[in-house]
């Protein structure tokens, strides 16, 4: 079966990409249990992101219902309500199905990130643009500052959180980031001081 | 003493100048600190960090006087402790400091309540005293149920939840932290960095030597050393970062 690719998917920024698709897949994933409303499905997504939640623009979520739909992915009807407007509940398609279990087995992972920062530090040093140890210093206090931050919103949360869980990933991907970047500092530090 | 220093309740908690540290003799020496200056304000929580042999452990044996400089002065409140005689030397870090190290160093055959009543007992609390206060403070660590089990029957963060107690039995000017966090298990890890940032939110002043980057990110004030020397310096802040949602940026 043709299983249409996810809309709004741009090639040239593949974490930008990988990002705005992720959104898409767990609105089908959510809704493959039972049919449901944009209001639901926002805050299913809010509740597992936590503190984390404001990474999802309310509005995104209904816009990404609208382009599933367009895309064949979803349908949708809409039900009446006593006092309010109407709502849209969606459905998942058989097209739709497909790309949920394609998701579900897909292994890629978001590319980390120190290619660039490195061969920003060997261009910096070559072109005698700057200092590359104060180039990692300054990437240091900006990475420290997010992971102080992760680390707060962590030790808020209570326990069993779901959410936690999901601040521990980005506290250990920023601590082993701090970590490569200590690497990076002895290394150039010696180099400055062969030269 | 000079007639400009600031007193104690105003001025840094710690202050270093010029401080130098060397081991050995000859071709043989080695320079574990070069000409550190260094403040320590009250309240403020300062994390040391950088790699092995960078001198960091030895600059905290310095500021709480388990080791002298080679040259140059430490003051702890306003006072020059550096050429104290060793009886006055070991008054003030019974008196003015709380040390927590690696290996926890509890004494294995007493309770933990005994263990953390010591320092208050050996800073001239009555007995009595002493013995509330260790029972406040396990409560404030978690460990109230544990009071009368040896070392031995408790885990690893348990063991340092009961030093950190005991650090702050003498009600000391300054905690000094060695690789808090250095034999602990991820979870102990949080449980410990849970109490830090409680004592930091309670004013406590704190130096923490560390390898975690975890720990320095929950200080105030975070140093990095290499060779003996501090080579960079940034502050965190502690109020409301930018959106926690860009950590993950959903969108992009």
């Amino acid at each position: 079966m043709l299983v249409p690719e996810a809309v709004g998917v741009s090639g040239k920024e593949p974490s930008h990409g990988y990002q705005l698709r992720v959104v898409q897949e767990v609105l089908l994933a959510l809704l493959a249990g039972e049919a449901s409303h944009g209001y639901d499905l926002r805050a299913r997504v809010q509740l597992a992101l936590g503190p984390l939640a404001d990474a999802l623009n309310a509005g995104h979520v209904y816009v990404t219902l609208n382009r599933l739909e367009k895309a064949g992915l979803v349908t949708s009807e809409r039900v009446g309500q006593a006092d309010r407007p109407d709502r849209k509940v969606y459905e998942l398609t058989e097209p739709g199905r497909a790309r949920v279990n394609e998701w579900l087995a897909d292994t890629s992972w978001p590319k980390p990130a120190p290619a660039e920062f490195h061969l920003k530090l060997v261009a910096a040093a070559a072109a005698g643009l700057g200092d590359p140890v104060r180039l990692i210093d300054g990437q240091r206090h900006a990475l420290l500052a997010e992971l102080a931050a992760a680390q707060r919103a962590a030790l808020a949360e209570p326990d069993g959180s779901v959410a936690a869980l999901l601040l521990e990933g980005v506290v250990l991907r920023l601590q082993a980031d701090l970590r490569w970047l200590e690497a990076c500092a002895q290394y150039w530090t010696s180099t400055k001081e062969r030269s | 003493m000079s007639s400009s220093e600031s007193p104690a309740r105003v001025g840094p908690v710690l202050r270093t100048r010029a401080l130098d540290k060397r081991y050995g003799h000859g071709d043989g020496e080695v320079r574990a600190l070069e000409g550190v200056d260094l403040e320590v304000t009250r309240g403020e929580t300062l994390a040391v960090m950088g790699p092995s042999g960078c001198g960091k452990s030895t600059l905290l044996h310095l500021l709480g006087g388990l080791e002298r400089p080679s040259a140059g002065e430490v003051w702890v409140a306003g006072r020059r402790v550096d050429a104290l005689s060793e009886k006055a030397l070991a008054r003030m870090r019974r008196e003015a400091i709380g040390f927590v190290f690696q290996a926890f160093h509890l004494m294995d055959e007493l309770t933990a309540l005994e263990n953390v009543e010591l320092p208050a007992l050996l800073a001239g609390r009555s007995p009595g005293a002493a013995r509330r206060r260790a029972a406040e403070l396990l409560e404030e660590v978690g460990l109230t149920d544990r009071a009368t089990h040896l070392p031995s029957a408790l885990s690893g963060g348990q063991r340092q939840r009961v030093a950190i107690a005991r650090a702050l039995s003498n009600e000391p000017i300054v905690v000094l932290a060695d690789e808090p966090t250095g034999n602990l298990d991820s979870a102990a890890t949080l449980d410990v960095l849970r109490l830090l940032e409680r004592l930091r939110a309670a004013g406590q002043t704190l130096v923490i030597v560390t390898h975690d980057e975890r720990i320095a990110a929950t200080a105030d004030r975070l140093i990095s050393m290499r060779d003996g020397m501090f080579v960079d310096e940034t502050r965190l802040a502690h109020g409301s970062a930018g959106p926690l949602g860009d950590l993950v940026g959903l969108e992009g």
